[in-house]
């Protein structure tokens, strides 16, 4: 994974059929990037689905939630529809998986992104990184502890 | 994340069925509307069954709303119940009836469980009662809960089968 402390890669990602999402957009907030296999898990409270529910502990911290796979914008529409997630999945499907490799989490064998999550801080630069074994769902701990160390650091 | 530690100790602000002073400590991360919970419901039933005095269980609400639109109400009347002393009682009625969790449904089992009815629907939409929910809920998070239903054996985050013959197998090695 890239390194903490360095700046995070800019890209542009459609978050829906017709709209691209810009990385560098989001300066100013905190950003955490979920890089996710694929749509459609059948687990109960997957790892989007858990998400979705944390989103509003993420937003106490300014942060800013992306989920990320190589699923086509159209799948990912309906995905978010099914599930009512209130943050975007951005479609890393042209050419797939670049934004991925760019972070350095594209699982060659597989075809999909590898089970990631980065949190950008407001200048955007990774301030923390973590590769989750790709059938185990991280949760939102790791996330919170980050972004909380974040806070902790501003206020010294 | 993997190898979660419960950071929220059992209190007797929680759910506690079984002996208090057991030396093993379950606790569920659950979601009334999740069909998985639903599933894990009767197998816990056995699980308390088999290890008899020597395990204590505690539930905790862990509602995924967005997914589950009932799950909410269906928590908060399982602890407004256990405000008349009928937690236990409404849980199991919950879990046997997981496609009625419609407000009407929630208060024709308050009335089935013999509960003060006017007093049980104030207390649905009572602070307190919706802080535990939003409590446990908070616990669950910081714990590493990636899902429903999620346990903790004495502290640390269980990430093997809940199934019968496993779970058992696990505790009976502690």
């Amino acid at each position: 994974m890239l390194a903490i402390g360095t700046p995070a890669p800019d890209f542009a990602l459609h978050s829906t059929p017709d709209q691209k999402l810009k990385l560098s957009e989001l300066r100013g907030k905190r950003v955490i990037l979920a890089f996710y296999p694929a749509d459609w898990s059948p687990v109960c409270g997957d790892q989007m689905g858990l998400y979705n529910e944390t989103l509003r502990f993420f937003k106490k911290h300014n942060a800013e939630l992306l989920g990320i796979s190589v699923d086509s914008k159209w799948c990912h529409l309906a995905f978010s529809q099914d599930r009512k997630f209130h943050f975007p999945l951005l479609a890393d499907f042209e050419p797939k998986g670049e934004v991925a490799r760019l972070y350095d989490v594209y699982d060659d064998k597989e075809g999909e992104t590898k089970r990631a999550l980065y949190v950008i801080d407001e200048e955007g630069i990774i301030r923390w990184a973590y590769l989750s074994p790709v059938g185990m769902n991280p949760g939102a701990d790791g996330i919170l502890n980050a972004l909380e160390e974040l806070d902790n650091v501003k206020q010294n | 994340m993997s190898g979660s530690l419960l950071t929220k100790k059992v209190t007797d602000k929680d759910q506690v069925q079984g002996n208090l002073s057991a030396a093993i400590e379950l606790v569920e991360y659950g979601d009334y509307q999740c069909p998985h919970c639903g599933r894990a419901y009767p197998i816990i039933q056995k699980i308390q069954e088999a290890m008899g005095d020597k395990l204590k269980f505690v539930f905790r609400n862990f509602p995924l709303t967005n997914i589950h639109p009932d799950a909410m109400n269906a928590a908060v009347a399982a602890e407004a119940a256990g405000l008349q002393g009928k937690f236990w009682e409404m849980h199991d009625v919950i879990f046997e009836h997981q496609n009625r969790l419609l407000e009407h449904h929630l208060i024709s089992y308050a009335e089935e469980l013999g509960l003060n009815v006017e007093q049980f629907k104030n207390d649905m939409l009572s602070e307190p009662v919706i802080t535990k929910v939003e409590d446990d809920f908070e616990s669950g998070m910081r714990s590493g809960v990636n899902g429903t239903p999620s346990f903790f054996i004495n502290g640390e985050k269980y990430s093997n089968s809940w199934d019968y013959e496993p779970l058992l197998a696990h505790l009976k090695s502690l």
